[in-house]
């Protein structure tokens, strides 16, 4: 199977402190993952679970503590071919930060055609973004000469979008690309993704916290926390059928809109995230409604159920135990 | 009993800005009628820019230029007397804040000083606002409501970076409470969250509300939001109020077709079918169309839509809408 971008063993651990107390901070600990072409994988959960930093180290922002990163087949050095070549874009959370705000916006997509020799001369300049720019629902003309304060959040984080795929990518590295914008208008942009995968096979890694979305339009998902990946499997699996106790927390915590179905239970909150992160055994214990004394001691292992990887104790009885699936 | 606590007669906020000699008016708050009540929690419901936010500035009596109030009444109901706010001069306002109405802002993660220690904010404001107790009587009443109100006892003595962004919502939200307001006002308390995070500072609202059986007001643009906690819901669409009903209404029959698309655009568990957001943008206050300002986004229009704004129709008594379709 051509896997377009494999991640093995990922960890990121960061040192935090003064001379006196040093903390470490696994940020990522031994992620395993793999995209094909033309899926939608989402990797889900709360702030602070080491999302970004994968796909910091996925982009080459961050150099990565230990394990590997392979596009297509190729272990690539940071900051490496795939990068260069276009054959991976990003998008990230504040189209308003993506952009400078004194530069009028065409002038990027310009830059980048000349810069990647995308399309010979002016007119053939224009008319090849003013393709990328259909495909997003836009016009050349109400897009051209503006500033990024004259479009509203939504019509340019789709103008990100587009700007992504001028180097006609295979990937598309979307780091929480609707939380900003209103949840009445998130719609539009998440089902753009699905197109781009179902009419030119692009995939997405698409990185967000609301599961609403996540489930709208992911093949397949990831639930991390703390650093951990606790859950994997296909979209329908995990959150139809969520089986670690923390992906059944988040699933139960999105708010419904149907007044009938409000939450049921009162939740309750991390105090500080240090100390989850400093945790022997599992690190969800301290919240955990199904801990047991094993947990707060020994780390789960990956365990393969029913297809689904989970991270828990709880399943360790009924599965086989495996690295990755 | 549907005793009112705060109502507003033909309110009407705009943004007078003048550039290079040009005049430009936004027109955020246009012919507003709201009737509050005690003990409820009222949500308003509304896309980015539609004047939500100014709505609840111009209730709290918060007239900042460029933001002049044009026209209009708001009353405040305490101990059956209406006082009229738009007569109050800022003294007076100012005794009214934190003890009848108080306001959480929008990011209000950031309202917390920096540098001193969150005990340190919450003796300020005890200060200012309560005469008569020492530094160290004031530190006793907010570790008492802290604690009351379920948050970690030890935060008191954090500095705010050393606390997560929910975290420092949470006691933005609890030192709102402090001294027992009437009435609390909530901007987007959760926008940036990530889910089970807003759980928590959505059920600290709800548990701050039965406790002090009183009244919340709470702008939000994510209707699960409203779904949850809210008792009633107003939709709100430039500048105007262009649906009121109880939530369970608002969801089950929505009558105009602005509520009708916020509800079908969330995505729903267990349904992977196509959904469809709202089509084009909102308009620009500025530069507000005739008539009915939805109508050059509605596929519902026809000829009244684009002459004159509809006045409400009352589908029953809790349910009113403005559109020409129901009328």
């Amino acid at each position: 199977m051509d896997k377009l971008l494999e991640v093995e063993q990922l960890t990121k651990v960061f040192s935090l402190g003064s001379i006196l107390s040093r903390v470490k901070i696994t940020a990522t600990d031994s992620v395993s993952f793999y995209i094909k072409p033309a899926e939608i994988f989402a990797l889900a959960g709360e702030s602070g679970c080491g999302k970004t930093t994968a796909a910091k180290m996925i982009l080459g922002f961050e150099k990565p503590t230990s394990g590997t990163i392979a596009h297509r087949g190729k272990q690539e050095a940071i900051k490496g071919k795939a990068w260069i070549t276009g054959g991976v874009q990003a998008i990230f959370q504040d189209p308003f930060a993506t952009f400078n705000p004194l530069r009028v916006v065409d002038r990027y997509f310009f830059e980048n055609v000349r810069n990647f020799k995308l399309a010979r001369g002016k007119a053939a300049a224009t008319e090849f973004i003013d393709q990328k720019l259909k495909l997003v629902g836009l016009s050349y003309e109400e897009f051209a000469g503006k500033y990024p304060s004259e479009f509203s959040g939504g019509q340019l984080q789709r103008i990100s979008i587009a700007r992504a795929l001028l180097t006609n990518p295979k990937l598309l590295i979307a780091d929480e690309p609707v939380s900003m914008v209103d949840a009445s208008l998130r719609m539009s942009i998440v089902n753009l993704f699905k197109k781009l995968r179902d009419e030119i096979g692009v995939s997405v890694l698409y990185i967000t916290h609301d599961l609403a979305t996540a489930y709208y339009i992911s093949d397949r998902i990831a639930i991390m926390f703390r650093g951990n990946i606790v859950e994997m499997g296909t979209v329908e699996q995990v959150l139809m059928n969520p089986r670690h106790p923390y992906t059944q927390l988040l699933r139960e915590s999105i708010p419904e809109a149907d007044p009938a179905r409000r939450w049921s239970s009162t939740v309750s909150l991390t105090e500080l995230e240090q100390e989850e992160y400093l945790r022997r055994g599992c690190k969800f214990a301290g919240r955990c409604p199904k801990v047991m004394e094993m947990c707060k001691t020994v780390v789960p292992e990956d365990i393969i159920h029913d297809d689904v990887l989970v991270k828990c104790h709880l399943y360790s009885g009924n599965g086989k135990s495996k690295k990755t699936v | 009993m549907n005793i009112p606590i705060l109502r507003t007669e033909n309110l009407k906020a705009f943004y007078v800005l003048d550039m290079a000699g040009k005049q430009k008016v936004a027109k955020a708050v246009n012919e507003v009628d709201l009737e509050i009540r005690e003990n409820e929690v009222y949500g308003i419901a509304g896309e980015s820019g539609c004047g939500k936010t100014t709505l609840l500035k111009a209730i709290f009596g918060a007239f900042d230029p460029p933001l002049r109030l044009i026209d209009g009444h708001i009353f405040y109901y305490m101990n059956d007397l209406g006082v009229d706010v738009t007569t109050l001069n800022a003294n007076e306002k100012r005794k009214l804040r934190m003890t009848y109405i108080s306001y959480v802002p929008q990011g209000s993660m950031s309202v917390l000083n920096p540098v001193i220690k969150v005990k340190g904010t919450y003796q300020d404001f005890i200060g200012s606002h309560v005469r008569g107790k020492t530094r160290k009587e004031a530190f006793e009443l907010a570790r008492q409501h802290i604690i009351e109100l379920g948050l970690p006892r030890n935060i008191l003595d954090t500095y705010p970076h050393q606390l997560s962004g929910g975290m420092r919502q949470r006691v933005t939200i609890a030192l709102a409470a402090l001294l027992g307001p009437r009435i609390m006002i909530a901007d987007e308390p959760t926008t940036a969250l990530d889910v089970v995070v807003q759980r928590g500072v959505i059920q600290l609202l709800m548990s701050i509300q039965q406790k002090l059986k009183n009244t919340i007001i709470l702008v939000t643009h994510d209707m699960g939001v409203h779904a949850n906690i809210a008792d009633r819901i107003a939709i709100m669409y430039a500048g105007k109020i262009v649906e009121e009903a109880t939530t369970t209404q608002i969801f089950g029959s929505p009558a105009h077709p602005y509520t009708r698309f916020l509800i079908d655009s969330l995505p729903r568990f267990g349904d992977k079918t196509t959904r469809s957001s709202v089509p084009g943008n909102p308009p620009s206050l500025t530069n507000l169309p005739d008539g009915c300002p939805f109508h050059p986004r509605c596929p519902h229009t026809f000829e009244p839509c684009k002459q004159q704004m509809p006045d409400f129709t009352h589908l029953n008594a809790d349910h009113k809408v403005a559109c020409w379709l129901v009328a």
